[in-house]
C-alpha cells in the first residue's frame, strides 16, 4: 500500500486543497469581522454554478471565473443583509442559504439545460488551467496574513470582530466593514467553486462540492482563524481527501481498506480541536453576535 | 388575540416566500400560478394527495421537533441530519437482527437476523432503538459542549459527516447483501413493520405510505408541549435557555441541561427511523433522507419553535415536497428543485424577522405585546 | 465650545433626553450629575454620534453640526471615554489608539510613527502608558488613561468622560484629576459624568444637573454646595437615613473561615475572609466595586465553582463550603443577586414563572408528579405582587415589561417567599426609583427584626451606612476592618476602603 505515497500524492493534494483554500480564506475574512459563515457551501455552490453555465455560454472560461466571482459575491451579500440589517441569526441565514443553492442550481440547469441539475460538459480547451488559480496558495496566504496585520483594514476587521462597540466608538463602521468581509468571503467561495466546476472537472453536477465548504470551514477552525496555519489545516485535509481517492480499490492484507474512515478525519480532527485537546482554539469574541448599540 | 399575532408572522413570511419563489418561476419561463396551482393543488387531493402530503411530514414533524426542543434550550442542532441517520441505521440493524432476515443470495439463502421475535415485541423494541440511538448521538454535541465549550453548531456539523460515513461504511462492508448495486442494507424482517395507516382504518387506501409513525408523530408533538411547558424538568430546560446565568442562580445544572436538551432533540430525530425505516423503506439505505434534518430547521423556526406550530410548519413542507413531484411532472421548466429555494426563503424571511418588524411593527401586527 | 439645543431622545416608551439644552464653556471642565437613569450619559452619547437625537441640535464652537456617527464627532474635535471600556484586549495599546486613525498608508500602517506620537503624547500630559503593551495586560487605571490617549491622539479638544472614576480607587482618583487639571491647563474642554457630589465639587468648574431627562439646573461649582447639588438631583430634601429599632442580633447563622476564591479578571477574588453573621443583623459590606464583593456573594449563593475555593463556610453550624446552589436554598439562604437580569430574572418567561425560579421543583410549583402545579405558582406570583406591590400586577407579564423598581421588588419578593434563615443581597436598589428604594429598605429591616440573618453589599455608601447594623469594609478581596455605622465618619470608611490603615 506504501507505494501511493509518491509525487502524484502531492500534486493530488495541492489541487484537492486549493478549493478548500479558497474557500477557507474567505471564511476567515468573514469570520474574523465578526459573521459566521456556514454558508461558504452554498457559496460554492454558487460560484460552481455559474462558472460552469457561463462558461458554456460564453465559451470562454475567464468569463466563466468572473461570474463565478461574482455570483459568490451577490450571494454572500444576501447573507451578509440578513445577517448585518436584519440582525438574523448567522448559523440559521448561513443554512438557509446553503439549502437555497443547492434548489437554485437545480432550478435553473433543470429549465435550461433540461437536466437534473447539472451543466452541459464543457470542452477540453476551454477549462481554466490549473496552474494560476493553485498559485493562489503562493499569494493569496502571504496577502491574507499581510492585510489582516499589518494594514488598517486589517487592523479594523480584527477590532470589529473582537468588540465592535470599541471599534464603533473609535469611528470604525461596524457594519460597512463586516458587509465587506462577508463579500470578500463570497468572491474567495466562488473562486473555489469555479475552480471545481471549471477546473477540476469539466461541469456543474448537482452538489458537487459535497461538503467541501464544510471542510473549508473545518480548516478555518482548525486553523485557530489565522491565515498560515489555516492553510497546513487545508494541506492536511486535501492530503487525506488525495488518499481517500488513492486508497479506493487498493487492498492491504487482502482487505479492502475502507475509505469511509479516511473521509471522517477532517471531522474529527475539528471536534478534537473544538474539544480543546490540541490547544485552546479561540473564536473572535464577537462572531455570531449581531451589532447594535447598547442602550 | 395571541394566538393570531403568533399566527401571522409565519404567515407573511410564507407569503413572501411564495412572492419570491413566483419571481423566480416567471424569470425561469413559467407562469407561476400555474407551478403553484400544481404545487397545493396536488397535494390537498383525498385520499392519494393528502396520504402522501402526511407521509412526507412525518419525519418533520421529528425533526422540526428536535430541533425546536434543542433551541428552547438555547442550543441550535444542526445535526438531527447525522442523529437520524445514525438512529435509523440502528434501527435497520434491530429489525434484520431480531427480525429473521433471510435473504437469497446467488440462488442460496443466506440469514442475517440472530432471532425472529415476535411484532409485538420486535416493534417496540426497534422504536427504542431508535431514539436511544439519536439520543445518544445527539448527546455527544451536548457533552462536548458541557464539558469543553465546544460550540454546538460546528460540532454537529462535522458529526453529520462522521455519522454518514460511520453508516455507509457498515452498511457497505457488513449489511449490503452481496451482489446488490445499491448502498442498502438488507431488509428488515417482517415483524418489524410498522403498519400503514390503511391497513386497519377504512377509507384509506393501503397503497398510501403514510404509517402509524404520523400518529406517533402527533403524539411527540403533545408529549414535547407536556414536557417543556407542564414539568419541571421542561422548566429547567426552558430557563437554561432564555438565561443560563439565571438558570444556574435558580440552582439549575445547565451543563445536564444542554446534554439533556440535545440527547432529547437526538432521540426526536431518530424517530425519523419509524416513519421511513419500519413504516415505508423496510431497510436502511444511504442517502435515505432528503435533508431532513435541515429542513427541520426551517419547520422548527416557521413553527416559532412550538409543538403547534412545528405540526402545521411541517404539514406545509409535506405538501410543497409532494406538490413538487407533480410541478416536476407537469410543468414546462420548473422543477422540483423550487420546493428547496421556497423552503430556504422561508428561512431566510423568518430569520430576519427585523425586516417585518420594520414597517408593520408601525401598525402594530408584530409589535412585541409590552405591558 | 459644546452646546446641545433643545435635545429629546426616546428608547421606545422611555422619553431618555426631554427638551434638554446643556452649554461647556471652552477650556472648562464642565460635570453633569444626576442619578442613575437621570439620562446624563443619553445626551453625552448624542454629542459623540453614538446616538442620533429625535430633534434637536449639536452647536461646536458655535456652529450647528450634523453629528451623526462618532466619526463626526471625532473630525469636530470632540473624544469620549466611556464608562466600560471600548478597547479591543488582545490588540496592543498602539493599534487600540490609532484604530480608525491609522498613520501610514491604506496599504500599510506606520506603527512606529504611531507608537512615537503615542510616546510624546504620554509625557506631555505624564500618562506613562507603553504603546506596545497588550491590552489584556494593563491595569484599570492604565486602560483608562489609554482612552484618553485614545481621544487625545485624534486630537480632540473637548473630552466626554463618562463616570470615569467609578472603578478607581480614591489614590487612583487623585492622579486622574491631577491629569484632568493638566488638560484643562492645556486649553483642553472636559465633559465629566458623575453621581458622586464630592467629586463634582473637587474637580468641576461649572455644574449641570439632570433629573428624569431634564435639566434640572446650571450652576457655578464655587457657587454652590454639596446640599444644593443633592437637592436638585432628587428633587427634594434627601433624608436616606432609614427607621429602624436597635439589632435584637441572636446567634451566628454565618459564620466564614479563611474563605479563598481565585477567580475574577485582575487578579480579584478573595483571600483570607472571616466573619460571621447573626441572626437579626444586618451586615453589610462597603468597598469600592471590584474588590471582591461579587465573588463574595455568589460563593455565599453556591454559583462559584468548588475548584476555586479554599477555606470553610458555615450555616448554622454545618459546613456548606462546596453545597451546591440548590442545597443552600434548601436550607434558606436566599439570595438578591447584583444584576438582575443577568442572574435574578428570566426576562422572556412570564411573572408567575419568574416568581418560582428556584423553587420550580418542589411545593408550591411541584406537587406529587413532576408536572407543574400552574394554579400553585399563580397564586405564588400574586402573593408576591401583592406583598410587594408590584406593578402591573399582571403574572402572565413578561417580566421585560417591567420596570427596574418593580424587577427588583419581584425578586425581593421571590426570595422572601424561602422565608430565608439567611438573606444574601447585593445592590438591592442599584436603577430603582425613590419610591421602590424605600419600599425596600423598609422590608430589608422587616426581615431582620423578624430574626433572619442579613448580609448587604452596596456600592452606595449611604445604603450600606444607613440599614448595616455592622459594617464591614472589603479592599482587594480582604476584610480590612469593622466598624459601627452609627458612629463612624465617610472619611474612616473611606480610608479603609483604598487600602489605608485606621487612625
Amino acid at each position: 500500500m506504501f507505494e501511493i505515497f509518491n509525487l502524484a500524492l502531492l500534486f493530488s493534494t495541492i489541487r484537492l486543497a486549493t478549493p478548500l483554500l479558497l474557500a477557507a480564506l474567505g471564511g476567515l475574512y468573514s469570520e474574523r469581522s465578526g459573521v459566521i459563515n456556514i454558508a461558504l457551501e452554498g457559496l460554492m455552490l454558487a460560484g460552481a454554478f455559474t462558472a460552469a453555465a457561463v462558461t458554456h455560454w460564453a465559451g470562454n472560461p475567464w468569463a466563466g471565473l468572473l461570474a463565478g466571482v461574482a455570483a459568490g459575491a451577490l450571494v454572500a451579500a444576501v447573507h451578509a443583509v440578513a445577517c448585518i440589517r436584519f440582525r438574523a441569526d448567522q448559523v440559521v441565514t448561513g443554512t438557509a442559504i446553503n439549502i437555497l443553492m443547492t434548489g437554485i442550481p437545480a432550478l435553473v440547469s433543470g429549465a435550461f439545460f433540461l437536466s437534473s441539475g447539472s451543466t452541459p460538459q464543457i470542452p477540453r480547451e476551454n477549462l481554466i488551467p490549473w496552474t494560476p488559480i493553485v498559485l493562489a496558495f503562493l499569494v493569496l496566504v502571504p496577502l491574507t496574513y499581510y492585510v489582516l496585520y499589518y494594514t488598517p483594514f486589517g487592523l479594523r476587521l480584527r477590532a470589529v470582530g473582537e468588540n465592535p462597540a470599541a471599534a464603533d466608538a473609535a469611528g470604525v463602521s461596524v457594519p460597512w466593514m463586516r458587509y465587506t468581509a462577508v463579500i470578500i468571503s463570497g468572491a474567495l467561495a466562488g473562486v473555489g467553486g469555479a475552480y471545481l466546476s471549471i477546473g477540476q472537472s469539466s461541469l456543474f453536477t448537482r452538489n458537487m462540492t459535497s461538503g467541501r465548504g464544510f471542510i473549508a470551514l473545518a480548516a478555518l477552525i482548525f486553523g485557530k482563524w489565522r491565515p498560515v496555519q489555516t492553510m497546513l489545516a487545508c494541506l492536511l485535509f486535501g492530503f487525506t481527501e488525495a488518499i481517500a481517492i488513492q486508497l479506493q480499490g487498493v487492498r492491504f492484507g487482502g482487505e479492502e481498506i475502507p475509505n469511509q474512515f479516511v473521509q471522517i478525519i477532517p471531522y474529527v480532527l475539528t471536534i478534537v480541536v473544538l474539544a480543546g485537546f490540541i490547544g485552546q482554539a479561540r473564536a473572535p469574541r464577537a462572531l455570531g453576535i449581531p451589532y447594535q448599540k447598547e442602550r | 388575540m395571541k394566538l393570531l399575532r403568533e399566527l401571522l408572522f409565519p404567515l407573511v413570511a410564507v407569503a413572501f416566500a411564495f412572492l419570491v419563489g413566483g419571481i423566480v418561476v416567471v424569470l425561469i419561463g413559467d407562469n407561476p400560478f400555474e407551478v403553484y396551482g400544481l404545487l397545493l393543488g396536488s397535494a390537498l387531493t383525498w385520499p392519494d394527495g393528502i396520504g402522501y402530503t402526511l407521509f412526507y411530514a412525518t419525519p418533520l414533524i421529528f425533526t422540526g421537533l428536535a430541533v425546536a426542543v434543542a433551541f428552547r434550550c438555547g442550543l441550535l442542532n444542526i445535526g438531527a441530519e447525522g442523529q437520524l441517520y445514525v438512529a435509523a441505521f440502528a434501527t435497520a440493524w434491530v429489525g434484520i437482527k431480531f427480525g429473521g432476515t433471510v435473504v437469497d443470495v446467488f440462488g442460496k439463502p443466506v440469514g442475517y437476523g440472530w432471532v425472529t421475535l415476535p411484532a409485538l415485541l420486535l416493534v417496540p423494541l426497534a422504536i427504542l432503538t431508535a431514539v436511544v440511538v439519536g439520543a445518544a448521538w445527539g448527546a455527544i454535541p451536548g457533552w462536548l459542549k458541557a464539558r469543553f465549550g465546544a460550540h454546538e453548531v460546528i460540532t454537529t456539523i462535522m458529526l453529520n459527516f462522521i455519522a454518514v460515513a460511520l453508516v455507509s461504511y457498515f452498511t457497505q462492508y457488513f449489511y449490503k447483501a452481496p451482489g446488490d448495486p445499491i448502498m442498502q442494507t438488507v431488509p428488515v424482517g417482517p415483524g418489524a413493520h410498522v403498519p400503514r395507516l390503511g391497513a386497519f382504518i377504512p377509507g384509506i387506501p393501503e397503497r398510501l405510505p403514510v404509517s402509524v409513525a404520523f400518529l406517533v408523530a402527533i403524539a411527540a408533538c403533545a408529549l414535547v408541549y407536556v414536557l417543556l411547558w407542564r414539568t419541571k424538568w421542561g422548566y429547567e430546560i426552558r430557563a437554561t435557555g432564555a438565561n443560563p446565568s439565571a438558570a444556574e442562580y435558580g440552582g439549575i445544572s445547565t451543563r445536564k441541561q444542554i446534554v439533556l436538551a440535545m440527547a432529547i432533540s437526538g432521540g426526536l430525530a431518530g424517530m425519523v427511523a419509524i416513519s421511513e425505516v419500519l413504516g415505508y423503506r423496510h431497510r436502511y439505505y444511504d442517502g435515505f433522507s432528503a435533508n431532513y434534518g435541515f429542513t427541520g430547521i426551517a419547520v422548527a423556526l416557521l413553527g416559532r419553535n412550538h409543538p403547534v406550530g412545528v405540526f402545521l410548519a411541517a404539514l406545509l413542507f409535506g405538501t410543497l415536497i409532494r406538490g413538487g413531484i407533480f410541478v416536476d411532472a407537469f410543468s414546462e421548466h420548473v422543477t422540483k428543485d423550487l420546493v428547496e429555494v421556497l423552503q430556504a426563503i422561508v428561512i431566510l424571511f423568518v430569520a430576519a424577522e427585523a425586516l417585518f418588524r420594520g414597517p408593520f411593527g408601525r401598525f402594530g401586527l408584530l409589535k412585541r405585546s409590552k405591558v | 465650545m459644546l452646546e446641545l439645543r433643545d435635545i429629546t431622545k426616546r428608547f421606545g416608551d422611555v422619553l431618555a433626553n426631554d427638551n434638554i439644552n446643556i452649554r461647556v464653556e471652552p477650556g472648562t471642565i464642565h460635570a453633569i450629575v444626576g442619578e442613575n437613569g437621570a439620562g446624563k450619559s443619553t445626551a453625552m452619547r448624542i454629542a459623540y454620534g453614538f446616538y442620533t437625537a429625535d430633534s434637536g441640535e449639536i452647536l461646536l464652537d458655535g456652529e450647528v453640526r450634523a453629528v451623526q456617527t462618532p466619526h463626526d464627532a471625532i473630525r469636530h474635535g470632540v473624544g469620549m471615554v466611556h464608562q466600560h471600556f471600548m478597547l479591543v484586549d488582545t490588540m496592543t495599546v498602539a493599534e487600540n489608539i490609532v484604530l480608525g486613525a491609522e498613520p501610514g498608508s491604506a496599504a500599510a500602517i506606520d506603527l512606529r510613527k504611531a507608537a512615537e506620537e503615542i510616546r510624546a503624547l504620554s509625557d506631555e500630559f505624564k500618562l506613562s502608558v507603553e504603546p506596545n503593551a497588550p491590552v489584556e495586560s494593563l491595569s484599570v487605571g492604565q486602560q483608562q488613561r489609554v482612552e484618553l490617549l485614545k481621544a487625545l491622539y485624534r486630537r480632540a479638544r473637548l473630552l466626554i468622560l463618562d463616570e470615569p472614576t467609578a472603578v478607581l480607587t480614591p489614590q487612583e482618583v487623585e492622579e486622574f484629576f491631577a491629569i484632568l487639571r493638566r488638560m484643562r491647563q492645556q486649553g483642553k474642554t472636559v465633559v465629566i459624568i458623575t453621581h458622586k457630589l464630592s467629586e463634582v465639587l473637587a474637580i468641576s468648574d461649572d455644574v449641570t444637573v439632570m433629573r428624569d431627562g431634564k435639566v434640572v439646573g446650571r450652576v457655578r461649582t464655587a457657587e454652590t454646595s454639596a446640599e444644593e447639588l443633592a437637592r436638585l438631583m432628587v428633587g427634594r430634601e434627601v433624608l436616606l437615613r432609614v427607621e429602624k429599632a436597635e439589632a435584637r442580633a441572636g446567634g451566628e447563622v454565618l459564620k466564614v473561615r479563611g474563605l479563598t476564591v481565585s477567580v475574577g479578571e485582575g487578579g480579584r477574588g478573595l483571600r483570607d475572609v472571616s466573619f460571621a453573621v447573626r441572626a437579626g443583623e444586618i451586615v453589610g459590606v462597603a468597598g469600592v466595586e471590584g474588590n471582591g464583593q461579587t465573588e463574595l456573594i455568589e460563593t455565599l449563593a453556591g454559583l462559584t465553582p468548588a475548584s476555586h475555593i479554599s477555606g470553610a463556610v458555615q450555616f448554622e453550624g454545618r459546613n456548606i463550603t462546596h453545597a451546591a446552589a440548590r442545597q443552600r436554598r434548601e436550607l434558606g439562604i436566599a439570595h438578591v443577586p447584583e444584576d438582575r437580569h443577568r442572574r435574578g430574572l428570566l426576562l422572556d418567561f412570564d411573572l408567575a414563572e419568574n416568581s418560582i425560579l428556584g423553587d420550580h421543583y418542589r411545593r408550591p410549583a411541584v406537587s406529587t408528579s413532576p408536572l407543574l402545579d400552574l394554579e400553585g405558582i399563580r397564586s405564588r406570583a400574586l402573593g408576591v405582587i401583592r406583598d410587594f406591590d408590584v406593578r402591573p400586577a399582571n403574572p402572565d407579564l413578561p417580566a421585560r415589561a417591567l420596570s427596574g423598581g418593580n424587577q427588583q421588588k419581584l425578586i425581593i419578593g421571590r426570595e422572601f417567599e424561602l422565608k430565608p434563615k439567611l438573606l444574601l443581597v447585593s445592590q438591592p436598589t442599584r436603577g430603582v426609583d425613590i419610591g421602590a428604594i424605600e419600599f425596600i429598605h423598609r422590608k430589608l429591616v422587616a426581615l431582620r427584626d423578624s430574626g433572619c440573618a442579613v448580609l448587604l453589599v452596596s456600592a452606595e455608601l449611604e445604603e450600606v451606612t444607613s440599614l448595616a447594623d455592622r459594617l464591614l469594609v472589603i479592599y482587594h478581596g480582604r476584610i480590612v476592618g469593622e466598624v459601627d455605622p452609627k458612629t463612624t465618619s465617610h472619611e474612616e470608611i473611606g480610608l479603609l476602603m483604598t487600602g489605608g490603615e485606621r487612625k
